[in-house]
C-alpha cells in the first residue's frame, strides 16, 4: 500500500532535543504522510523514544519544530496534540494496572465527549479484540502480556487517532504474539490510520512498513522505502543480523 | 463497668474519628497522585474553620443570625470548603508545581514552609486569642440517640456530614471521568497524560478537593468544641497525617478507617488509660507506631506495586 503523494501528516524539522546536558537528537527531519506506515529503527539508546516523545510534547526540543496536520503544535502540550488526533501505545505498554479494561479503554477516550460516538468505538475495539469485551471487568494488570498489548492497542485507537505511535511494540512478547502484533499493526493501518512504529525488531518493522528511517545514537544514518532498506547493507549487518 | 462512660467516649471517639478521616483523606489523595506529605494540610483545616467563623459573623453572628440556623450552617461550610479549596489550589500552583521535578526533598521543605506561612499569617491576621463559635443558640441543645449512643447535634452533624462526603468522594473517584483521571493519574503520571489528560488540572482538582474536605472538618471542629485558634491546625493535622499513614497512606477507605481508629483510640485513651486526658496524644501515636512495626504499608496500603 503505497502512500506516494499524499500529503505530510507529521513533519519534524531540525529537531534538537537535550536531557539536560546531552545532546539526544540532533538535527532531525523525519516526515509521515497520510495514510502511511513508517519504522523508526535503532539500537537501545539511539534516539527512538526521544523522538516519540518530542512528537508528543512530553518533551520539548530545543530548536526545531513539529507539525501535525499542517499546523505547527511544537508550544502546544500534549493534550492538544492527542486532541489532534495522535495517540500512543507506549513502550512497555503502560496501562493502568489497578484499573479495569474497561476503565483503560475509557481512559484513551478520554478527550472524546460525544457519547454515542463512543459506544461505535467500543464496538470497533471489540471487534477488533474480542477478548477485550469477555474481560472488560478484569483489572488490567492481571492480564498476560498478549492480553495488555491488546488492550494498549484497543485504548489507543479509543482515541480516533489519525495518527498512532507505537513504541517497540514486540517488545517482551513471545515470538507468536509478535507476529500476531504485527498483524494487528497492518489490519490497523488498512483501516487508513497512518502510524510511526518504533522497533528493534528492523526485519519484522520493515516487513510491513511503507518507509523506514534509521537512528543512531540521536541522528539518521539511513533513511527510504522499506524495500530498500531491507536490502541495505550497512542496516543488513547493523541490525538484521544476516 | 461503666457503660454509659463507655458510650460518651465512643460518641466523641466517633465524632473525632470522622473529623480525623475528612483531614486523612487530603493527606492521602495528594500522596496518591505526587508522592507528597502536604505538611501544609492541617493548616488549611485551621484556615477553614476561621472562614467559617467570618462567614458566621457576616451572616449576622451565631445570636442574630440573618437566616435560620440551617441555612447559616450551610453557608458557613460552602464559605469554608470553597475558600479552602482555593487556597489548596494556590498551595500547589506556587509552592509545589515549581518543584514537580525537583528532587522528593525539596517540596517536603517547601511544604513545611507553607505550614508556617500559613500559622503566622493566621496569628497577623486573625491575632493570638481564642475565637468562640457560640454557636449554641443557633443550633439548639437537644441531643438524640443511637440506642444508647447519645450525640448532641453539632457531632451527629459532624459524623452525618463526613459520612456523606466521604460517600460522595468515593464514588466520585470511583465512577467520574475526572475521578477515573485522577486514579490513572496517581498510578502512571506519564502515561495518563499520553492519554490526553491535562494532569495538572487533576492535580489541582485533587488539591481543591482534599483541602475543601479540610475545611469542612475545621467547622465541624468549631461547632463541636466551640474555640478556635491560630495554631490549632498542627495537632490536627499530625493526627490526620497519622490516621493516614494508619489506614494505608494513599488509600482512601484506609484514610477512613485510619481517622476512625485514631478517633476512638484517643478518646478511650482520654477515658481509661492512666492519665488519659493529659496525656492522649503519647497513646495516640504510641498506636501508630505500633501499627506500622507490624505492617509497615498501613491497613489497607499495598506492598509497593510493581508497574506491569
Amino acid at each position: 500500500m503505497s502512500a506516494n503523494g499524499a500529503p505530510d501528516l507529521l513533519r519534524l524539522k531540525g529537531i534538537d532535543t537535550y536531557y539536560g546536558e546531552i545532546h539526544i537528537l540532533e538535527n532531525l527531519n523525519l516526515n509521515v504522510r497520510e495514510g502511511e506506515l513508517v519504522s523508526l529503527l535503532g539500537g537501545n539508546a539511539s534516539g527512538k523514544s526521544t523522538t516519540l516523545k518530542t512528537i508528543l510534547g512530553l518533551v520539548q526540543p530545543r530548536n526545531g519544530s513539529v507539525e501535525f496536520r499542517g499546523e505547527e503544535v511544537t508550544g502546544r502540550n500534549t493534550s492538544y496534540r492527542i486532541r489532534q488526533g495522535m495517540a500512543i501505545v507506549p513502550e512497555n505498554r503502560r496501562l493502568f494496572g489497578p484499573m479495569t479494561v474497561l476503565e483503560n479503554l475509557e481512559m484513551g477516550a478520554y478527550l472524546i465527549r460525544d457519547t454515542k460516538g463512543r459506544k461505535e468505538d467500543f464496538d470497533r475495539v471489540y471487534t477488533l479484540f474480542p477478548l477485550l469485551h469477555e474481560r472488560r471487568s478484569q483489572l488490567a494488570g492481571t492480564l498476560s502480556g498478549g492480553e495488555q498489548q491488546m488492550v494498549a492497542m484497543g485504548r489507543a485507537l479509543m482515541a480516533r487517532p489519525k495518527l498512532l505511535l507505537m513504541d517497540e511494540p514486540s517488545m517482551g512478547l513471545a515470538p507468536i504474539l509478535v507476529e500476531r502484533s504485527f498483524e494487528i499493526i497492518q489490519q490497523v493501518h488498512q483501516s487508513g490510520v497512518a502510524m510511526l512504529v518504533v522497533e528493534q525488531n528492523a526485519n519484522m518493522a520493515l516487513s510491513i512498513a511503507d518507509r523506514g528511517y534509521v537512528l543512531s545514537t540521536g541522528r539518521l544514518v539511513l533513511q527510504g522505502p522499506a524495500n530498500e532498506l531491507l536490502q541495505h547493507e550497512d542496516l543488513r549487518k547493523a541490525y538484521l543480523g544476516r | 463497668m461503666n457503660w454509659s462512660l463507655f458510650f460518651d467516649l465512643t460518641v466523641s471517639g466517633l465524632t473525632l474519628g470522622s473529623l480525623y478521616a475528612l483531614i486523612a483523606l487530603g493527606y492521602s489523595l495528594v500522596y496518591g497522585i505526587l508522592k507528597l506529605l502536604n505538611f501544609a494540610h492541617g493548616d488549611v483545616y485551621m484556615i477553614g474553620a476561621f472562614l467559617g467563623w467570618y462567614a458566621l459573623h457576616a451572616l449576622g453572628g451565631p445570636v442574630n443570625p440573618t437566616f435560620t440556623g440551617a441555612v447559616v450552617l450551610f453557608l458557613m461550610f460552602v464559605v469554608a470548603m470553597l475558600g479552602c479549596g482555593v487556597l489548596g489550589v494556590a498551595i500547589e500552583r506556587f509552592a509545589y508545581r515549581p518543584l514537580r521535578n525537583a528532587p522528593r526533598i525539596a517540596p517536603l521543605i517547601s511544604a513545611l514552609g507553607v505550614s508556617i506561612f500559613l500559622q503566622n499569617s493566621a496569628l497577623l491576621i486573625f491575632g493570638a486569642a481564642f475565637r468562640d463559635y457560640d454557636t449554641f443558640d443557633l443550633i439548639g441543645v437537644k441531643t438524640y440517640n443511637i440506642g444508647q449512643l447519645f450525640f448532641s447535634v453539632p457531632q451527629l452533624l459532624t459524623v452525618v456530614a463526613a459520612i456523606g462526603l466521604m460517600v460522595a468522594l468515593t464514588l466520585f473517584v470511583a465512577r467520574s471521568r475526572l475521578g477515573k483521571a485522577m486514579r490513572s493519574t496517581s498510578f502512571d503520571r506519564e502515561a495518563a497524560s499520553m492519554m490526553g489528560i491535562d494532569v495538572d488540572r487533576v492535580i489541582s482538582v485533587t488539591f481543591f478537593i482534599g483541602s475543601a474536605l479540610a475545611g469542612a472538618a475545621g467547622v465541624m471542629f468549631a461547632l463541636v468544641f466551640g474555640q478556635i485558634y491560630h495554631f490549632m491546625g498542627f495537632i490536627a493535622g499530625l493526627k490526620g497525617f497519622t490516621a493516614a499513614v494508619l489506614g494505608g497512606i494513599g488509600s482512601i477507605p484506609g484514610a477512613m478507617v485510619g481517622g476512625l481508629i485514631v478517633g476512638l483510640a484517643e478518646s478511650y485513651a482520654t477515658g481509661y488509660l492512666p492519665q488519659g486526658s493529659t496525656f492522649q496524644n503519647l497513646y495516640v501515636f504510641a498506636l501508630l507506631i505500633l501499627v506500622i512495626l507490624i505492617r509497615p504499608s498501613g491497613l489497607f496500603g499495598k506492598a509497593a506495586i510493581s508497574k506491569v
